[in-house]
């Protein structure tokens, strides 16, 4: 589904990715873990195609497509969805019109009749039990005065509205309480299936207890360095990211 | 148009109307008029907004109601929700009862000179032309000059106008170049209420040029709303707007700019008693060559005041804009409270706007702030939006549609929240979908 190929990328001459390689099939989930500065975010900007990055080179194929050639919003019609660090408040637009002109701008895209009012009521009510989210949230400006986990579930809820086939989570559980963690994640989980892929970013090893990955990569100084299972996860997290650095660091130096 | 011109069409105006009431107020804002003449780019309050290139050329200065327009004429103008509203018209500058629809039982509507010879004398004797002490220039004089033909809205205590007063100013310029200046006094009793909505409109190919006077009268525990919505394209206006409130009281202002050659408003808010409360809102949206100019004041005479003020613009194209907002707090206005902020938002290289807060405060157990930004639309959003499948035109859309909503927010009309919500959304190439 996703094949980055050797991609280099940075932002105002500072090289950030210095060399990615993944394969993401669909069905899979993949963490990509590693200490502050690694270019972990870096990496989900890149792919959702945040203008402020270059790429400098390198590839990536999404289900076929050169997605480097794409706008973001042809990103999102073609099955890509970033589930922001940090979400953005915009006071004056309203949460449910928002989500309304997302959903049927991508269903434009994908050659899908627009949703008229009733069955994007019936859409987002059902979603709404799904993600475990108050009407009252929606019906407020866009993320205006959400706490850090409403704005993290508000996420979540979209990508659940907008149905990608790759959900890309920079960072979801960062700041969050576990009992939101849990939310996040039971929705994320719940969204799972067969055709769709899941690459989770984060710093820390807990958002794995909830969502289960198939593999893990870690990234350091702008490639990665270690790729593995479930279990790398948990060596990180007992032995430190200094462990992964002092190994990579003393091989360049040799 | 030479000031000989003027005098010309001034004498006889005062010679067929010889009787009025008003001719010698006319006869000394002439005097003024005549020595201060169109304020040009030197006068301090006209530095970036220069009107007297718009008369350069020769305007009609009518004095006598034109009865050409029809009311199917009118019809093209009203606004929604007018079955419901009380509506007054103005051809040229002239009131027209003909045309104007006045149901509200607690709704006095009157000629003004008719208002200054009977019992409003002392009213009209008092209030009108309070403006002047503000706008010490000629086109607030030349408005005066010509006073003919203006109107009197009187509430009595205690009584609330349920149905909104729509006010069309219409200049038929078919014919002619028209110069039309409507002067209203407005008089909000005693714990009184009103809404105003007001509108200009020109019909035809020639040029005109609205100069308008309102001035309003609020007394203790009235609450009055104005909304002036300005779309008149391809015309030049300047539009005083002056409130004084002489008793504890509130108002309430929206003035949306969306079109127009030269749009210059004079807003005034003098708050003249203890515990005074205005709300002073604008929405600007202009594009092409156009011109919008907003000059505020609010003058806080007495103590314990309450003032909030946010003016947003976006600009486009050519468009240039002034913002000049200035707060006074004058020796015995302690405790006041006094807010402003003017936000900008560029969408093309070429446009521009001046803003110029100004505040003089001379007490000293004040809480004044004034904030001014101009930027572009936040890339961070944008992205956001985009990234959710949006285009970017739309993006773009709601963005600014976003960023208009808290102006519009304010007017307490919804069908005219509506009918300008609409027009934006227009404007902007948003489509609900």
């Amino acid at each position: 589904m996703l094949s980055i190929r050797n991609l280099h990328a940075g932002i105002e001459e500072k090289k950030i990715l210095k060399g990615i390689n993944l394969d993401i099939k669909p069905g899979e989930v993949h963490a990509i873990m590693g200490p502050n500065g690694s270019g972990k975010s870096t990496l989900a900007s890149v792919l959702a195609g945040r203008a402020d990055y270059e790429v400098l080179d390198g590839s990536v194929d999404f289900d076929g497509k050169d997605l480097l050639e794409l706008s973001p919003e042809a990103r999102a019609g073609e099955g890509l969805f970033l589930a922001f660090q940090y979400p953005v408040e915009i006071p004056g637009l309203s949460t449910t019109n928002f989500i309304k002109t997302a959903v049927n701008e991508v269903r434009k895209y994908r050659g899908q009749e627009s949703l008229d009012a009733v069955a994007f009521l019936r859409l987002m009510k059902e979603k709404m039990a799904m993600m475990e989210i108050d009407q009252s949230l929606l019906s407020r400006p866009l993320n205006e005065g959400f706490s850090g986990g409403e704005k993290k579930r508000n996420e979540i809820f979209q990508m659940a509205m907008l149905e990608p086939k790759l959900a890309i989570l920079d960072e979801t559980d960062s700041g969050l309480d576990i009992d939101a963690i849990r939310i996040v994640a039971n929705g994320v989980n719940k969204l799972r299936s067969k055709d769709n892929a899941v690459l989770l970013v984060t710093h820390y090893q807990r958002l794995l207890d909830y969502i289960v990955p198939d593999f893990v990569h870690v990234l350091y100084n702008g490639r990665i360095v270690k790729s593995g299972t479930k279990e790398l996860a948990l060596e990180l997290e007992e032995r430190g990211y200094d462990f992964i650095k002092s190994v990579v660091d003393a091989v360049e130096e040799a | 148009m030479t000031i000989e011109l003027f005098k010309e069409y001034f004498e006889q105006l005062q010679q067929a109307d010889h009787k009025s009431s008003l001719g010698t107020v006319r006869q000394n804002a002439f005097n003024a008029f005549s020595k201060m003449g169109i304020p040009g780019l030197k006068h301090e309050e006209w530095k970036y907004t220069r009107i007297s290139g718009v008369f350069n050329k020769e305007f009609k200065v009518p004095f006598v109601a034109d009865v050409s327009i029809t009311k199917a004429e009118v019809d093209a103008v009203r606004l929604p929700g007018h079955e419901e509203a009380n509506e007054l018209v103005f051809v040229n500058g002239i009131f027209s009862f003909e045309l104007s629809k006045i149901f509200s039982k607690d709704l006095t509507v009157l000629p003004l000179e008719e208002a200054a010879a009977n019992e409003y004398k002392e009213i009209v004797s008092t209030h009108l032309g309070h403006s002047a002490r503000y706008q010490k220039d000629g086109i607030n004089a030349l408005n005066t000059a010509f006073v003919h033909g203006g109107v009197f809205i009187h509430v009595s205590k205690g009584k609330i106008v349920e149905h909104p007063v729509y006010i069309y100013n219409i200049t038929d310029a078919r014919f002619a170049p028209i110069l039309s200046q409507p002067r209203s006094l407005i008089y909000v009793g005693v714990n009184a209420q009103m809404k105003l909505v007001e509108t200009f409109s020109t019909m035809g190919e020639q040029e005109s040029f609205t100069n308008q006077v309102l001035e309003m009268v609020v007394e203790k525990d009235a609450h009055a709303e104005y909304y002036k919505i300005q779309n008149d394209a391809g015309h030049s206006q300047v539009s005083t707007t002056h409130i004084r409130q002489i008793g504890k009281s509130y108002t309430h202002t929206v003035t949306i700019s969306l079109d127009g050659s030269i749009v210059r408003n004079n807003l005034n808010v003098i708050l003249d008693a203890d515990h005074c409360e205005s709300h002073l809102y604008g929405l600007y949206l202009m594009k092409g060559d156009t011109h919008v100019d907003n000059h505020t004041v609010v003058d806080n005479v007495q103590p314990n005041c309450f003032s909030n003020e946010l003016y947003k613009g976006i600009m486009d194209g050519n468009a240039t804009g002034v913002f000049n907002g200035k707060i006074f707090v004058e020796p015995d206005a302690q405790k006041t409270n006094a807010y402003q902020s003017n936000k900008n938002i560029l969408l093309s290289d070429s446009a521009s706007i001046n803003a110029k807060p100004q505040l003089e405060i001379f007490a000293d157990d004040v809480k004044c702030s004034h904030g001014c930004t101009v930027g572009s639309l936040d890339e961070e959003a944008m992205f956001y939006l985009r990234s959710r499948g949006i285009s970017e035109k739309t993006a773009r859309s709601l963005m600014l549609h976003a960023f208009a909503d808290n102006v519009l927010e304010h007017i307490n009309l919804p069908v005219i929240r509506d009918y300008v919500d609409e027009l934006i959304s227009e404007r902007l190439g948003y489509e609900m979908v």
